[in-house]
């Protein structure tokens, strides 16, 4: 249980950073922290209790094996985490060079 | 031959060789290739829609592989499925017409067929995907792949505004991810009918409100329902016109309706809870959104206000649960798809043209530029709901069905929000189209052949879009109806048509 609740406490972090911060990256950081936060807990979904890992050999007889679904799921996940995270920070460095600034309060050309 | 996996396989191959080789050809023969492969795609829609009426089952199911359902990914071709391919592959061929001249200002065309193409894929893909992890990976492609193109011309504002999408649009997606995870933890299966089955067979009391608020959130800011809105206005009018109509006229349905009620139909089961939140925040973005649409002076971001009140009408009509409502919202979700895009390249023929984007510059363009004037009068009246064009019917549909379930409150909001856009397009025309024409647009021309063909073949579109109510149309309308009314007996069909050879 004290891992789940772990799980929330590092989403609320990544929230914190992504609602609170005002320079892009740490933004950009935040949005990493509740990627990972959600990687986390969905892995943690897939354990079970004194479970091994789920992988066949010859004579063996498996009693108790951790799921192997999310594990598979998280690796796609990761990547696509990687792939917004690359754009991004991509656009941040676009942004540096049009504005001069991190500072999403001085970002603000769009209103309406 | 299976078509199923062709709406996947068509466009992501095009984008891979257009941004291999994009380089190494004339530019012609880039647009022929990602004309040719969105024209395949429309056509392909039709086809399966129109096997999906002569064959006995109700839904088509290709098994990826060939592994069994509930083990493998099944890709899923129903009523529902067949109707949105309709509407995003009939948007992105005329958009993909009409980007042949228009995207010839921007510099690097071959990335932004890869890109649009992209997106094509990852919403054809969302659409058919009869699993709910792939649904996700498929989501996510086509936001990637929007938030590349709203920055695409690589300005201060343009940044800004993808900045802000992609911030917004990777929160949505960790709560869609977390609703997804909940609900593997609970029935351990990814299947989306299996997991109907499990959720029918062994209901979860805190799982399904706890799932529901998650996917209200991750969805309803895909969708820009109105708390969740903020995004919108500053993304779609900053990208390139055509991005701005694949934006506003498809992606948000794709991404935010469609799969919303697919989830909350489908899979979890709607109750009377959930039907009124969506009831309500569908009238809220109504009213709120056409109220700030009101004081707009840049066309495209009038537009993108317009938007979200639209889809507030689809998420009223579909909210109410009664067949008609659920008619109605479907049939507004083709015609604004329809129109809204229509709109956005009028602004985007208008900014070829003139090179402006404030009404206010603009003035008497109706003398230089006959058929964007006509093809936009045709547009406004139709999201406006005058009678004989499209919005009317769908918009008339809405309101009955309000009016039928007793909720007269929305019906007499709905019929306000209507009168609200009205008014606002109303200013449209007047100070874009009629009046004196400037002096300095004495020597504009009208747009290309290319972009004019889109614009005349969209509103002839909304012009005959009253014909989908007639009975011997009437299929493609009540079998996508018909998929969210069966609600759980989804899984059946879907289990029983994978059963067989």
């Amino acid at each position: 249980m004290s891992l789940y609740l772990l799980c929330l406490t590092l989403f609320c972090v990544g929230l914190y950073g992504v609602l609170r911060k005002r320079n892009i990256v740490k933004i950009i950081i935040g949005i990493g922290i509740m990627e990972y936060s959600m990687n986390l807990f969905f892995v943690l979904l897939g354990y079970r209790y004194h479970g091994r890992t789920p992988i066949d050999a010859q004579n063996q007889n498996i009693l108790n094996m951790v799921d192997p679904l999310p594990q598979a799921l998280v690796m796609t996940s990761i990547v696509i985490g990687l792939a917004a995270t690359a754009l991004l920070i991509s656009i941040a460095i676009r942004i540096y060079e049009k504005y001069g600034t991190f500072d999403i309060t001085k970002i603000k050309r769009l209103k309406g | 031959m299976n078509i199923i996996p062709l709406f996947v396989i068509i466009p992501l191959f095009s984008a891979f060789f257009i941004s291999l080789t994009g380089r190494l050809f004339k530019k012609g023969f880039i647009d022929a290739i990602s004309g040719v492969s969105c024209f395949l795609l429309l056509a392909l829609s039709f086809y399966g829609l129109n096997a999906l009426n002569h064959s006995a089952n109700q839904a088509m199911v290709y098994k990826v592989g060939g592994w069994m359902p509930p083990f493998g990914i099944c890709m899923v071709l129903d009523g529902l499925a067949g109707f949105m391919l309709i509407t995003v592959n009939l948007v992105a061929f005329f958009v993909c017409i009409f980007s042949i001249n228009y995207m010839e200002k921007y510099t690097d065309k071959p990335k932004f067929y890869t890109l649009f193409l992209l997106m094509v894929t990852g919403m054809n893909g969302l659409i058919i995907s009869g699993d709910l992890f792939n649904l996700y990976v498929f989501l996510e492609v086509a936001s990637i792949a929007s938030y590349a193109l709203v920055a695409f011309g690589t300005e201060a504002e343009e940044l800004e505004a993808s900045f802000k999408y992609a911030i917004m649009g990777s929160v949505a997606s960790g709560f869609i991810f977390i609703g997804i995870a909940f609900l593997y933890g609970f029935t351990s299966t990814l299947n989306m009918a299996d997991m109907s089955r499990i959720l029918g067979a062994s209901p979860s009391s805190w799982l399904v409100p706890f799932v529901s608020v998650l996917f209200l959130m991750g969805f309803g800011l895909k969708a820009a329902l109105v708390p969740f809105h903020a995004w919108l206005p500053d993304a779609h009018p900053s990208a390139p016109a055509s991005i701005s109509a694949m934006l506003s006229g498809v992606l948000i349905k794709a991404l935010g309706v469609y799969a919303m009620v697919r989830i909350f139909f489908n899979i979890i089961g709607i109750s009377a809870g959930y039907l009124s939140a969506l009831m309500f925040l569908g009238a809220l973005s109504m009213i709120v959104a056409v109220i700030l649409a009101l004081s707009q002076w840049d066309l495209k971001r009038l537009l993108a206000y317009h938007s979200i009140s639209q889809v507030g009408y689809v998420f009223l009509g579909i909210g109410l649960g009664t067949p008609l409502g659920i008619l109605g919202g479907l049939f507004h979700l083709f015609n604004h798809s329809v129109f809204k895009s229509l709109l956005f390249l009028n602004s985007g023929a208008i900014d070829y043209s003139t090179g402006t984007r404030d009404l206010r510059e603009m003035s008497g363009l109706k003398e230089k530029m006959p058929v964007t004037a006509g093809t936009s009068l045709i547009a406004s009246m139709s999201i406006a709901g005058i009678p004989p064009f499209n919005g009317f019917f769908s918009k008339l549909i809405i309101i009955f069905a309000c009016i039928q379930k007793g909720f007269y409150g929305y019906a007499l909001a709905a019929a306000l929000g209507s009168i609200l856009t009205l008014a606002s397009f109303m200013k449209v025309q007047k100070y874009a189209f009629l009046d004196e024409l400037k002096e300095k647009y004495r020597n504009i021309k009208e747009v290309p052949p290319a972009m004019k063909f889109s614009m005349v073949c969209l509103a002839a579109i909304c012009v005959l879009g009253g014909i989908l109510l007639l009975p011997s149309f009437k299929f493609f309308l009540s079998g996508a109806a018909g998929v969210l009314l069966e609600g759980k007996e989804y899984a059946g069909i879907v289990l029983g048509a994978a059963a067989k050879p």
